[in-house]
């Protein structure tokens, strides 16, 4: 009895530092912490060459952003034709992939039956699922052709960014689709009985209820689409064109600041070239282009979102 | 008096609204027609140039090789090495001997050689499928009027042989084994990269993270970092992998290797920048399978005097395994399909050996895609149509066997 109390009394509650317990939960923090180390890394390094390119005696910063000729051979970095034909395509998947999306979005949220909607997700998830080399492939011998034969192969040459931009928004579509179902979905149901209760027809339930009541998270997925788009590689290197070409028709080959990246560093690259920096200097670009559209994306989501019970 | 024109107002314009809403119905199904359609455009543009009739001429009349009155498919393995030998230089003879010794080499393989090297069919046009099945008279008659001595075949680009054969300019013999063998090796590495890494960041900010700035900023971090470009990796990973850590990479610092050819574009170098590339996905996702264990489960476990790390390990990621693995699978098909990032970290354009180590120059299927879509002939676009099949082939059943294991294991609480 007294051997009892004197163990309960001695029984310690704090508690114990445990050697393995530590050990494990450095090596965690380790591994969370380690996504910073590729921040600073990219920071890091592409800022670093990027300087390198910038302190090249033939690259001057005002020349690289008001003229309009990307020649590195002849020393001329105009920075314009690149980003000419990245905005090019970028509008035009955006023409195709926002109006398309936004439509299959609210069909199928608003309008598909439970069947129709269980069929039609996974296929959309196949389309997102597909590599970007096989679109790349898809507008150079499908697209093209097809845009050859509708506008004449005088007009459209064999590499443009018309049919770039049109698959590109192929490729986009499932990403709006998909943000923008999962945005509409929030939506609770009572806002639509509602409505339905004041007579709304369908249509107009979706389009004066459920969108504005979910604005924040389509405008959020337009955002991350347009990032998408911009930082879209594969498919404007195979059907863009190859070459820097400051121009503001369609029909006609112009390369892309990711296009342009992959043909330089494609070929034989070596260290320290003003090919090499250059290639740093544009990805540093579009890093930071792309974060600051995904931080807006995020921003707006929570800002604006509507919270319901 | 003034209500009953209320409700006249009403029923006027409903019709209109009526006929509005079935107009949009209209468009919001069509829109998603136009987006299946798209779907199956590309799926039959790429069948569509995998099969078909191709024309080929010899470049050697076999005719000039027959020796003792055999014809060359009927000479023994023996006649067949002396016929490399005596139509091959002393050097090209050579260097088929030092990658593999011709008394290792089986009959059928030294045959290959012979057609590759010496008989060398050139293919002189193709067809696609649609025109093969519509004209296929037309394409007799031309082949017979243009190219009379080529041999006309209906061939399917994708076979066993492709699958197996390693590359080669030749588009009659070329194959994806090399290019295949190279996607599993770097995704050996972008796994066993990301896999643990992964895993180890999702349960510190599920289980061990406070709300905290630092955390915050881990998180918001990686989030970020999942929409950042691929070939944004590409960059990063040419800078440190091949650059920076070229001894490690190359293999030098093991001294496996020749320290004169070797350099850092190698699979080591490849899978560890797709590593990177994937990491946050898999981070995501994984966090997601762990915060779907009730919190019930913890408090039983620590109920009974475990310790926070014996609860994880015995009964977090157990019960939120098959959905970290879901999520693994659905972000190594997302770095098999990588382009981009490779071709800035330096895939070899044309390798015909197979890679054997880490430290080996690799190419990989959308690369070999790439190449081959970039090549002006026809002959390669089918090429490329054929390894398409055969990467999409790869990637659905990944995909089928994730969602095998959603629905197998997947338990709900």
């Amino acid at each position: 009895m007294a051997d009892i109390t004197t163990k309960n009394s001695s029984f310690n509650l704090r508690r114990k530092p445990r050697l393995g317990e530590t050990i494990v939960q450095g090596l965690l923090f380790f591994s969370g912490f380690f996504s910073i180390f590729t921040t600073i890394g990219i920071v890091y390094e592409l800022g670093k060459e990027a300087l390198l390119f910038f302190q090249m005696p033939e690259v001057n910063i005002l020349a690289t952003i008001t003229t309009t000729e990307w020649k590195p051979h002849i020393g001329k970095f105009g920075i314009w034709p690149l980003l000419t034909s990245t905005l090019m395509t970028t509008t035009i998947a955006m023409a195709i992939a926002i109006p398309l999306g936004m439509s299959v979005a609210v069909f199928l949220s608003e309008y598909a039956t439970p069947k129709v909607r269980s069929t039609l997700k996974p296929i959309l998830e196949v389309l997102a699922g597909i590599p970007t080399i096989v679109y790349g492939y898809f507008a150079l011998t499908f697209m093209t052709p097809l845009l050859r034969q509708i506008f004449g192969s005088d007009v459209v040459q064999i590499y443009n960014t018309a049919s770039a931009g049109l698959v590109m928004g192929i490729l986009i579509l499932p990403l709006i689709t998909s943000m923008t179902e999962d945005a509409l979905s929030a939506v609770p149901r009572s806002l639509r009985e509602a409505a339905y209760g004041m007579g709304a027809t369908k249509l107009e339930v979706a389009t004066q209820i459920v969108v504005p009541a979910a604005l924040s998270g389509i405008a959020a997925a337009v955002i991350v689409g347009i990032s998408r788009a911009i930082g879209e590689t594969m498919i404007v290197a195979v059907a863009a064109g190859a070459g820097p070409n400051f121009t503001f028709s369609p029909f006609v080959g112009a390369e892309t600041i990711t296009g342009h990246i992959v043909r330089i560093s494609g070929g034989d690259l070596s260290y320290d070239s003003i090919d090499y920096n250059s290639i740093f200097a544009l990805g540093l670009f579009l890093f930071f282009t792309t974060l600051v559209l995904n931080i807006i994306s995020q921003a707006i989501v929570r800002r604006f979102r509507e919270v319901y019970e | 008096m003034k209500e009953k024109a209320v409700v006249a107002e009403f029923s006027d314009n409903l019709d209109a609204r009526n006929r509005r809403g079935s107009t949009w119905h209209v468009f919001f199904q069509a829109s998603t027609i136009v987006g299946i359609l798209a779907l199956i455009a590309l799926m039959l543009n790429v069948i569509n140039s995998a099969f078909g009739y191709v024309a080929y001429e010899a470049r050697v009349d076999p005719d000039t090789l027959i020796v003792d009155n055999t014809a060359v498919e009927d000479q023994s393995k023996e006649q067949l090495v002396a016929l490399l030998q005596s139509e091959l230089s002393r050097g090209a003879y050579n260097k088929l001997e030092n990658e593999k010794p011709f008394a290792e080499r089986t009959r059928e393989e030294v045959f290959q050689l012979v057609v590759e090297r010496i008989v060398r069919p050139k293919v002189v046009e193709v067809w696609d499928l649609w025109t093969s099945l519509t004209q296929a008279d037309e394409i007799r008659e031309t082949v017979a009027n243009d190219f009379p001595k080529a041999e006309l075949d209906f061939v399917s680009w994708l076979t066993t042989d492709f699958v197996t054969r390693p590359q080669t300019s030749e588009p009659l013999t070329a194959g994806v084994r090399t290019a295949i063998l190279g996607s599993l090796w770097t995704i050996l590495f972008t796994v066993l990269l990301a896999f643990p890494i992964g895993v180890g960041a999702a349960i510190y900010l599920e289980e061990y993270a406070s709300d905290n700035w630092l955390n915050r900023i881990i998180q918001t971090n990686i989030n970020n970092l999942a929409g950042v470009p691929s070939i944004v990796y590409g960059i990063l990973g040419l800078a440190i992998f091949v650059r920076a850590l070229e001894p490690l990479t190359s293999g030098e610092v093991f001294g496996l290797v020749d320290p004169t050819t070797a350099n850092g574009r190698t699979v080591l170098s490849a899978g560890l920048t797709l590593g990177l590339l994937v990491l946050p996905i898999i981070i995501i996702n994984a966090q997601e399978a762990i915060r779907a264990v009730p919190r019930s489960i913890r408090n039983a476990s620590f109920g009974v005097g475990a310790t926070k790390w014996q609860t994880v390990w015995s009964h977090v990621l157990p019960n939120a395994m098959p959905g970290i693995l879901t999520g693994t699978i659905l972000a190594v098909s997302r770095a098999i399909g990588e382009t981009a990032p490779l071709v800035v970290v330096g895939a070899s354009t044309a390798i015909s050996f197979d890679p054997d180590s880490p430290f080996s120059k690799f190419t990989t299927l959308p690369i070999q895609i790439y190449q081959w879509t970039s090549r002006p002939q026809e002959e390669f676009k089918s090429l490329a149509a054929a390894s398409i099949l055969v990467l999409l082939i790869l990637l659905l059943s990944l995909n089928a066997s994730a969602i095998i294991l959603r629905n197998r294991f997947s338990r709900r609480y």
